[in-house]
C-alpha cells in the first residue's frame, strides 16, 4: 500500500483558516473544552494539536470528573515520613528502609480486555509495568484484580480464558513472578470484565527518577518499539479522509498489541541506563503515547521541547502527526539526556537490541513545539494540556433505591440449623466459583522467576523478598467487594481497605502504603457519582485513620453497558514491610497440634455476604460494620507476633467467614482442624464481620499470645486445635480433607477445561 | 582452593539467569555471567544455559539462540567435555543445537503450567548428578507451555537403553512428555537438559524445597575432581 501523506495542518494554517470545522466532538471533546482549546491558543488548533488536547483531557488521561475528589487523598493524607514520590507521578515510591524504595501502582485495563481477552490484559500487564520502571526501579512482582461475568456465561467462557492467557505470556515472558490477586464473578460484570494489574518496583532512593524535561539544550529519546497505527484513540476518527487527510482511510485497531520480550529487553536497558547514570528525566508511553509523554515531560520540568515527529520511526510509514501523536503502540519510552551523554546512551540501547532515535531537545521557551518535515504543526504551553485540563463537579444523587437496599435484611432468610444443613452449606459456599480454588488461574503465571517469591497465591498476601542478606521484604494485597460496596460504598471501601491492610498484616508485614483502582459506571450519571465520591471518601478517611497514605491510583469510569452501571468497584491494593522475610507467616495450617484461635468480635453479620448470595441469589441489608481501629489493633497483633515466631498459620476472614477460612488453611497446608464454636453455629460459620482472623499457636507460645492480646484490645476465643485429615466442627459435622477438596478443586476446571 | 566457576549465559529474554547465579553460589560455586554476543567463554569449568524465552521464543523455543556468537565456542568445548546444563529454555537450545536429541513441543493441556513436582532421578553418574542416588524422588518446580519432550521412538529406547534419561516425571505426566522424560543427558555425561527447574528449589524460603540442590553440588564435585 503506498500513498502520499496529505500535506499537514499547519500553525499558519489554523491562523489563516479560523473557519475550518474540526471533528472535535468525534473526539470526544466538548463544544466548551474546544473553545477553551482556542482560547488557550488564541486561534483555532491544528489537527496535531487537537489530538493532543482530545487525548491530554480524555477522563482517562485528565481526570476530570474525579479530580476535584481525589484530592481529598492529599486532603486528609495520614502524616507519614516514608512518602518519597506520591500522587501525580507515574507511580507511588515508599521508603521501606535499609536504603531500599519501593515503588507500586495498580491500574486498570478494562475495555481493551473485553474487546480483545488476550492482548487487552496483555498490554495491560506491560502498561504498568513501564509506570514502575519510569521511577526508576525495577519492577520486581506483578499481581491481577479480575472480574467476569457470571462463571458459566458463554461470554465468561471467552473472556476469562483470554485474559488469563494474555496475562500468562505477558508477565511470564517479561520474567516477572506474578503473586496474587482476586477472582470474582458477578453478573454485573458480564460486558464489562475488570482486568486491573499491579505491579511493584525496588530502588534504591536516590535513584528515583522523575518526569521532567530539564536542562535546555538536552536531547529528547524515543525508545523501544517503533510507533505503529494500534490503538489510536480507540476509534477510527483519525483515519478518516475528514481529518486533516493525514490517514489512509483505514481502520485502526483500537487495542494495542504487545511485545513481551521487547519489553524484557526495554527493562533491562533502562536499568543498565540509569545505573551508568545517563537519564535526566523520563516517561513511559501508554494512554495518549507521544501526546502525553512530551506534554508531561515538558511541563514536568516547566520548560519548554522542540520535537521533530517526522524523526519518529513508524512501523507504517503512512501515519501523520496527528495519529503518530496518539498511537498507543506499546514498549516504548522517552527519555531526556545531556547531549554529552548521547553517545553512550545509544550505545546501551544498541546492546540490547532496542531502537532509540533521538527526536527533539529541551528549551527554556515554555512551549512545546512540534514539526513535521519542517513545518511547525504543534505549538502550545505543555502545562495548557498535561495539567490545566477542564474540571468538573458533575451532579451527584443518592440512589432512589439505596433505602430500600439497606432495607431488604438478608436476617429474614432460611438458614440451616441442622448439622446436616450446615455441612451442606459450607462445601457449596466453598465450591462456589467465588471461593473455590484459583489454580486453574494461577498455575498459569510464573510465580517462580528471580527467585525471590516467599508467598503467593493461596495465602492471604504476596510476600517478595528485597534484601537476601538482611530478610527485608514486602507484602501485598489487593482487595475490593462490589457487592458491599453496592449497599453502602463508603463502609464498602473502607471494608476493601481494611481487608487488603489485614491480609498484609496476616503475613507478619507491617501495613505501610496504599494505591487503588476506582472501577465505577459512567460519571455522567448522578448515582454512579454518588458511589464515587462516598467511595473515595470512604478511602481517604479510612487511611487517615489506619495511617496509611493513598500513594497512587487509577480510575477507570464508564464501565456500564446501557444504563446499568457495574457494582460500585473501588479495588485497594496495600503494601506493608517485612523486617525478616523468614518469619513469615503462611496461611495453611502445616503443624499438628496447634491451638486455633478465632481473634476479633462476631455478630450476625449477612449482608453482602458470600452465603446469601450462594444460597439465596440475595444481596440486600448492610455489609459489616467498619471498626478502623480494631483493624489497627489486629494488625499490630499479627505483625508483633510473627516478629516473635508465636504462629504457624494467620488467615484472615472475608468472603464466607470463619467457614471458608477454616477449610482454606486446612486445605493449604495438608491438615485438619477440630474445632469447638463458642456459640451459634450458623454465625459464627457464616457472618463476614470485620476486624478478624484465624491463627494457629505454636506449642508453649499461648501465654505469650495472650499477653499481646491483652495489651492491644482484641478478643479472641479458642477454637480448636490443628490436626488430623479431619474438618470437625463438634456438634455439628466432619468433613474429610479429600471431600472438602474435591468439590473445591473442581468448580474452576469443570467451567473452563 | 578456589571454588570451580560456572558460567551462566543471557539471550535477549532469559529471564531465570539470576536464579542460576544464585543455586551455584549457595552450592559453593561462583557464578559467571556470560553474554550472548561475546564469543567467550571465559575459561568457565561449566556452563548453565537457564530459562526464559530467548529472543521471545519467536520462530521456536531455542531456534534463534543457538545461533548466537557464545554458542560457538560452546558447542565445540561442550562436544570435547565442557559440562552444560540447560534448564527448559536452555534444555531446548541443547536440543536445537543437536547437543541433545530430541525436541520439546507445546504441553498437552495447551496451556503454561507453574506447578511444584516431583521427579525421579534415574541417571546418577552424570556430571550434573552424581550427588543424587538413582531412584531417589525430587520436588522441583516445572513451568513452561512448551514442556512436552518429543523423540523417535529408536531414540527414545537408545536413551533408555544407555541410561540417558537423567529423569522421569514421578507424580504424573503434566505436559505429554513421550515416556514422562523430564530431562536427558548425552551419551558421554557432560551435557544435561531438564524441563523442570532445580535453580527454583535450592531454599525452602522461596521455593518448594532444596532438592534441585544436587545439580549445582555434582558438577562442583566432578570439576574439582575431573
Amino acid at each position: 500500500m503506498s500513498t502520499v501523506a496529505a500535506p499537514a495542518d499547519t500553525v499558519g494554517q489554523a491562523s489563516e483558516t479560523p473557519e475550518r470545522a474540526q471533528p472535535y466532538a468525534a473526539l470526544g471533546l466538548t463544544d466548551s473544552e474546544y473553545e477553551r482549546i482556542a482560547s488557550v491558543l488564541g486561534r483555532r488548533p491544528t489537527d496535531a494539536e487537537l489530538a493532543i488536547y482530545s487525548v491530554m483531557w480524555s477522563e482517562h488521561c485528565s481526570y476530570k470528573s474525579s479530580r476535584k475528589h481525589l484530592r481529598q487523598f492529599a486532603s486528609k493524607a495520614p502524616r507519614t515520613d516514608v512518602l518519597l514520590a506520591g500522587i501525580g507521578q507515574n507511580a507511588g515510591v515508599v521508603d521501606i528502609g535499609q536504603g531500599y524504595a519501593v515503588t507500586f501502582k495498580i491500574e486498570s485495563h478494562n475495555h481493551p480486555s473485553y474487546v480483545e481477552p488476550f492482548q487487552g490484559a496483555a498490554t495491560g500487564v506491560g502498561g504498568i509495568v513501564r509506570d514502575i520502571l519510569a521511577m526508576g526501579a525495577r519492577p520486581v512482582a506483578v499481581m491481577d484484580a479480575l472480574r467476569f461475568g457470571p462463571a458459566d456465561a458463554p461470554d465468561t467462557l471467552r473472556v476469562l480464558p483470554g485474559v488469563v492467557g494474555g496475562i500468562s505470556f505477558y508477565g511470564n515472558c517479561l520474567g516477572l513472578p506474578n503473586i496474587g490477586g482476586e477472582l470474582v464473578f458477578d453478573p454485573c460484570y458480564a460486558g464489562n470484565p475488570l482486568v486491573n494489574a499491579l505491579c511493584v518496583g525496588v530502588l534504591r532512593p536516590a535513584d528515583l527518577k522523575l518526569a521532567a524535561a530539564t536542562g535546555t539544550g538536552n536531547r529528547v529519546i524515543l525508545f523501544g518499539s517503533r510507533t505503529g497505527p494500534d490503538g489510536i484513540g480507540g476509534a477510527s476518527v483519525l483515519a478518516s479522509a475528514s481529518f486533516g487527510g493525514s490517514g489512509v482511510g483505514a481502520k485502526r485497531p483500537s487495542v494495542q498489541v504487545g511485545d513481551p520480550f521487547m519489553e524484557k529487553l526495554l527493562v533491562e536497558c533502562c536499568l543498565e541506563l540509569y545505573a551508568a547514570d545517563l537519564v535526566v528525566g523520563i516517561q513511559d508511553l501508554g494512554a495518549a503515547g507521544v501526546a502525553c509523554a512530551t506534554t508531561e515531560l515538558a511541563a514536568g520540568g516547566k520548560s519548554g521541547m522542540r520535537v521533530a515527529l517526522d524523526t519518529v520511526p513508524l512501523r507504517d510509514a503512512s501515519l501523520g502527526p496527528a495519529e503518530i501523536l496518539m498511537s498507543e503502540s506499546q514498549e516504548r519510552m522517552m527519555a531526556v539526556v545531556t547531549p554529552a551523554d548521547v553517545d553512550r546512551f545509544l550505545e546501551i540501547c544498541a546492546k540490547w537490541e532496542v531502537p532509540a532515535t533521538v527526536i527533539g531537545e529541551v528549551t527554556d521557551t515554555g512551549r512545546l513545539e512540534m514539526t513535521w518535515h519542517g513545518e511547525q504543526v504543534v505549538d502550545i504551553p505543555p502545562g495548557s494540556a498535561a495539567d490545566d485540563g477542564p474540571v468538573y463537579d458533575r451532579p451527584v444523587r443518592r440512589p432512589a433505591a439505596q433505602d430500600a437496599l439497606a432495607l431488604d435484611d438478608p436476617a429474614s432468610l432460611p438458614r440451616p440449623a441442622s448439622p446436616a444443613e450446615l455441612r451442606a452449606a459450607l462445601l457449596s459456599v466453598l465450591a462456589a466459583p467465588d471461593a473455590a480454588d484459583k489454580t486453574w488461574v494461577t498455575e498459569q503465571y510464573d510465580r517462580y522467576v528471580r527467585g525471590d517469591t516467599v508467598l503467593a497465591m493461596p495465602h492471604d498476601a504476596g510476600l517478595i523478598r528485597v534484601d537476601e542478606a538482611t530478610g527485608l521484604g514486602v507484602a501485598l494485597a489487593t482487595d475490593g467487594n462490589g457487592r458491599y460496596c453496592l449497599l453502602d460504598p463508603y463502609a464498602g471501601t473502607q471494608l476493601a481497605l481494611a481487608e487488603a491492610y489485614r491480609n498484609v498484616a496476616a503475613t507478619g508485614a507491617r501495613p505501610l502504603a496504599v494505591t487503588n483502582c476506582l472501577n465505577f459506571g459512567s460519571p455522567e450519571d448522578p448515582e454512579v457519582m454518588w458511589q464515587f465520591t462516598e467511595a473515595v471518601r470512604g478511602l481517604a478517611d479510612g487511611c487517615l485513620t489506619l495511617g496509611v497514605p493513598v500513594t497512587g491510583g487509577n480510575v477507570s469510569f464508564y464501565n456500564q453497558t446501557g444504563t446499568a452501571a457495574i457494582q460500585p468497584t473501588p479495588v485497594v491494593g496495600v503494601l506493608g514491610v517485612h523486617d525478616d522475610v523468614r518469619l513469615r507467616v503462611g496461611a495453611g495450617f502445616t503443624s499438628a497440634g496447634d491451638t486455633l484461635m478465632l481473634l476479633g468480635e462476631t455478630r450476625p453479620e449477612f449482608g453482602g455476604s458470600l452465603w446469601a448470595r450462594v444460597a439465596h441469589g440475595h444481596l440486600g441489608g448492610r455489609p459489616p460494620a467498619v471498626d478502623l481501629e480494631a483493624e489497627r489493633a489486629l494488625a499490630q497483633v499479627l505483625v508483633t507476633a510473627a516478629a516473635r515466631g508465636l504462629l504457624s498459620a494467620a488467615h484472615d476472614l472475608s468472603d464466607g467467614g470463619l467457614a471458608v477460612a477454616l477449610a482454606e488453611s486446612c486445605l493449604a497446608g495438608g491438615l485438619g482442624a477440630e474445632v469447638t464454636l463458642p456459640g451459634e453455629p450458623f454465625t459464627l460459620l457464616f457472618s463476614e464481620s470485620a476486624g478478624r482472623a484465624l491463627v494457629a499457636i505454636r506449642p508453649g507460645r499461648e501465654a505469650e499470645f495472650a499477653a499481646l492480646r491483652a495489651e492491644a484490645g482484641v478478643p479472641g476465643d479458642v477454637i480448636g486445635r490443628v490436626g488430623g485429615d479431619t474438618l470437625e466442627v463438634a456438634g455439628s459435622f466432619a468433613i474429610g480433607l479429600d471431600e472438602l477438596g474435591a468439590g473445591y478443586r473442581a468448580t474452576l476446571p469443570g467451567l473452563f477445561g | 582452593m578456589l571454588s570451580a566457576r560456572v558460567g551462566v549465559v543471557t539471550f535477549p529474554g532469559s529471564l531465570d539467569d539470576q536464579d542460576a547465579c544464585r543455586a551455584v553460589r549457595l552450592a559453593g560455586g561462583t557464578p559467571v555471567p556470560l553474554w550472548h554476543g561475546e564469543a567467550s567463554l571465559h575459561g568457565v569449568d561449566a556452563v548453565v544455559l537457564p530459562g526464559g524465552f530467548s529472543y521471545g521464543d519467536y520462530l521456536r523455543c531455542g531456534a534463534i539462540a543457538r545461533f548466537a556468537p557464545v554458542m560457538t565456542e560452546l558447542i565445540p568445548a561442550a562436544r570435547a567435555g565442557l559440562p552444560v546444563l540447560g534448564i527448559c529454555n536452555g534444555f531446548q537450545i541443547l536440543c536445537e543445537a543437536h547437543l541433545l536429541p530430541g525436541a520439546l513441543t507445546r504441553n498437552a493441556g495447551r496451556r503454561f503450567i507453574t506447578r511444584d513436582i516431583q521427579i525421579e532421578m534415574r541417571n546418577t553418574v552424570s556430571r550434573w548428578t552424581a550427588d543424587y542416588t538413582a531412584g531417589q524422588q525430587i520436588t522441583v518446580v516445572l513451568k513452561s507451555g512448551e514442556g512436552a519432550y518429543v523423540a523417535g521412538q529408536s531414540t527414545l529406547d537408545d536413551l533408555a537403553a544407555r541410561g540417558q534419561v537423567l529423569a522421569r516425571y514421578a507424580s504424573g505426566n503434566p505436559n505429554g512428555s513421550e515416556g514422562d522424560i523430564a530431562g536427558v543427558v548425552n551419551e558421554a555425561g557432560n551435557v544435561a537438559g531438564l524441563m523442570p527447574h532445580p535453580e527454583h528449589a535450592v531454599d525452602e524460603l522461596t521455593g518448594p524445597s532444596a532438592d534441585g540442590l544436587g545439580f549445582f553440588t555434582s558438577v562442583l564435585h566432578s570439576v574439582v575432581t575431573a
